[in-house]
């Protein structure tokens, strides 16, 4: 009886101290967050690539007006299906500062494929004051650096409410959001039906953009997720494999020691 | 032990200069095993193979790596980007460190319950708390390399640590961060010492070895080997197992690797450090977690500190704390059910520290500090109060009754 107390007690502490351990400081994020089906969770999950087109354009024609994406390249968009003249196009509107020339000077040249994609803000001072004193965060890395950071990003983009609960007084210039850390957010409500003109014929409705413009943040965050899934499935597979194989071999070896 | 019986002279002529073949010969082949070893046997070899792993992926991440507060987040994500497989040899690294954690764990774990710690193995197991010293200093520097939110603030924090110290506190720390805050000397001393610790561990491993090999390895019915019926040699029977056992941790491995490679780390760690922005929860990584409950569950800091010390310091008195002098808990019916205990404790522990330092959660803590020390507290008195039951005849003979004598029989 005392030993199945023991082991009773031992799995319930284990079960609770293993599902709570590793996303330690979850209790902090307290808004729900209603969990969207990816194209790349999942064993077999891969990026939907028309989706990080569209979601590129939502960033380029939206975002990008104020928020950077300092880790990614222009070349990197070849990756995502564009080629070399798009890339070209894309990054041949946006000027950057370079130098010294060779008479010492600083000179404004436009950014080429092989240029970071420039900036909206010349440093975090300007941004600031550009945003009514709020920084809008780099988001090269933002599906990273939030917790479950697809569903956040995209529950934070949708979870604007028009007017806020009688009790919170908002502060001048913020918004309402319920899914933001302290519900008062700088960044206004951003995702409206037909914000953008889809190329491909989508339709662009709020969920649609919110949609795609987070696949496109997760693949600016992981860009290696596709490569690593396929490497992952064919590593895994020929481990459970091999490792029968071991088992196997060792149950022989082992079949005249008593 | 003869020498290897090999006809190459080349192999005859090394080894009467040097004596490598016969080292490995005795060492790695013949190497007399108990021949019941059970799994849990397996974890030694795998800290062996993951701590490779970790040298490995560290030389090369190293050879990519900028350790200046300006480029050293930067310089990780290009590792991540540019770097040919660099996400692959990060996320072996981050997810090997859990890995090595968890297995050395589970094999400290295993020394506790079969009391690998005794008579002769005094120096194996003080060797062994060297090694997780140094892992856990390791990790800790090494995790403070990608200069993020969470690496800052870490280091911030168990920095201050030795300010707790009277009086030459502030001046240690001040002497510890080469500086008046973490800053860039902070980060160029700490990758330094994360490159050299590696292999002080490596040294001590080596040491571990040899004493394993001078009083050789325990077993689970924890009484000594009478004779060479009761070992079988390391190869192949060893070898095989521990490949076995290497097949199945790198699948759990290598599924995080490639599935949940962010699974261990925070979300607050890809975002570059920040010295003006405290983020709302300071978790260190959850190998130190239990420790980190240590130290908070006691309101005094210098206390706390040294309490964190001695939660593990006490193992190294354990050989002489267990007063029993039966090894394994198979024949000890208190001490048994006393590590199933401790070792729900330091779940807890565990638990606790990945809390917020409030309500019921600073009660709970305290409880499980406290029952942490009273279990080592306990086990002198234990020592005399148990009962053990019978120990068997020999290995190849574990049964008292009736079944020995059959088995000789056959033998």
């Amino acid at each position: 009886m005392r030993r199945f107390v023991v082991s009773v007690l031992s799995a319930a502490a284990f079960a609770v101290s293993v599902s709570a351990l590793p996303p330690a400081a979850s209790a902090s994020e307290g808004a729900h967050l209603e969990k969207q089906k990816w194209s790349w969770s999942g064993l077999f999950g891969s990026y939907d690539q028309a989706a990080l087109k569209r979601g590129f354009q939502v960033y380029n024609e939206v975002c990008a007006n104020c928020h950077s994406l300092k880790l990614v390249a222009y070349r990197n968009l070849a990756e995502i299906g564009f080629g070399e003249d798009e890339i070209k196009a894309i990054a041949g509107v946006k000027e950057l500062e370079d130098g010294p020339n060779d008479q010492g000077e600083m000179f404004t040249r436009f950014a080429k494929a092989s240029d970071h994609f420039v900036p909206p803000f010349k440093n975090d001072q300007a941004a600031r004051v550009a945003n009514g004193g709020a920084l809008p965060p780099d988001l090269s890395l933002i599906t990273k650096a939030r917790l479950n950071g697809p569903d956040y990003v995209y529950n934070l983009l949708l979870g604007y409410k028009d007017t806020p609960p009688a009790d919170v007084t908002l502060m001048p210039g913020m918004s309402y959001n319920a899914v933001f850390p302290g519900s008062q957010i700088g960044m206004p409500p951003q995702i409206f039906d037909g914000l953008v003109t889809y190329a491909d014929g989508t339709k662009a409705t709020p969920e649609q953009i919110t949609k795609d413009v987070v696949t496109f943040l997760n693949w600016a965050a992981e860009p290696e997720l596709n490569a690593r899934h396929g490497m992952g499935a064919k590593t895994l597979i020929f481990l459970l494999v091999l490792t029968a194989l071991f088992y196997a071999l060792k149950r022989q070896i082992w079949s005249d020691v008593h | 032990m003869s020498a290897p019986a090999s006809r190459n002279k080349l192999v005859k002529w090394i080894d009467d200069r040097l004596p490598v073949f016969t080292l490995m010969q005795h060492s790695a082949i013949d190497y007399p095993t108990p021949k019941n070893l059970n799994y849990w046997w397996n974890f030694g070899s795998l800290a062996l193979f993951v701590m490779i792993i970790m040298i490995l992926t560290g030389i090369f991440l190293a050879m990519n790596y900028t350790p200046h507060t300006a480029h050293a987040f930067e310089s990780v994500e290009r590792i991540m980007r540019d770097v040919n497989y660099g996400w692959l040899l990060r996320y072996l690294h981050m997810n090997g460190a859990s890995m090595f954690f968890l297995v050395v764990f589970i094999h400290i774990f295993r020394g506790l319950y079969y009391g690998s710690y005794k008579n002769p193995r005094e120096i194996l197991w003080w060797i062994g708390l060297l090694i997780f010293f140094s892992m856990m200093a390791t990790a800790f520097l090494g995790y403070v390399l990608p200069w993020g939110q969470m690496s800052f603030w870490g280091a911030t924090v168990i920095t201050n640590l030795f300010s707790a110290i009277p009086v030459v506190g502030q001046s240690i720390v001040t002497w510890l961060w080469g500086g008046f805050s973490v800053d860039n000397p902070t980060l160029n001393r700490f990758f330094a010492l994360h490159y050299l610790l590696p292999f002080v561990m490596f040294a001590l491993v080596f040491i571990h070895l040899w004493a394993l090999h001078t009083v050789k390895s325990g077993n689970p019915l924890g009484i000594d080997v009478k004779g060479p019926q009761d070992t079988i040699p390391f190869h192949p029977y060893f070898t095989i197992k521990d490949l076995y056992g290497i097949g199945l941790l790198l699948i759990v491995y290598l599924y995080f690797v490639f599935y949940a490679p962010n699974f261990f780390g925070e979300p607050d760690n890809y975002i570059p450090a920040n010295p003006m922005v405290t983020p709302p929860h300071i978790v260190p990584e959850w190998y130190f977690l239990p420790f980190y409950a240590i130290l908070r569950a006691v309101p005094d800091k210098l206390f706390g500190v040294i309490l964190m010390f001695a939660s593990i310091l006490v193992l190294f008195l354990l050989p002489w704390l267990d007063t029993s002098k039966v090894r394994s808990a198979r024949f000890r019916p208190i001490y048994k059910q006393l590590f199933w205990l401790f070792l729900i404790d330091c779940l807890v522990l565990g638990y606790i520290g990945a809390k917020p330092p409030e309500g019921g959660y600073v009660l709970v803590g305290r409880i499980a500090t406290i029952y942490y020390f009273a279990h080592f507290a306990f086990l002198p008195i234990l020592g005399w109060i148990e009962r053990p039951r019978p120990l068997p005849e020999s290995i190849s003979a574990p049964v008292i009754k009736g079944g020995a004598a059959k088995m000789m029989e056959k033998a």
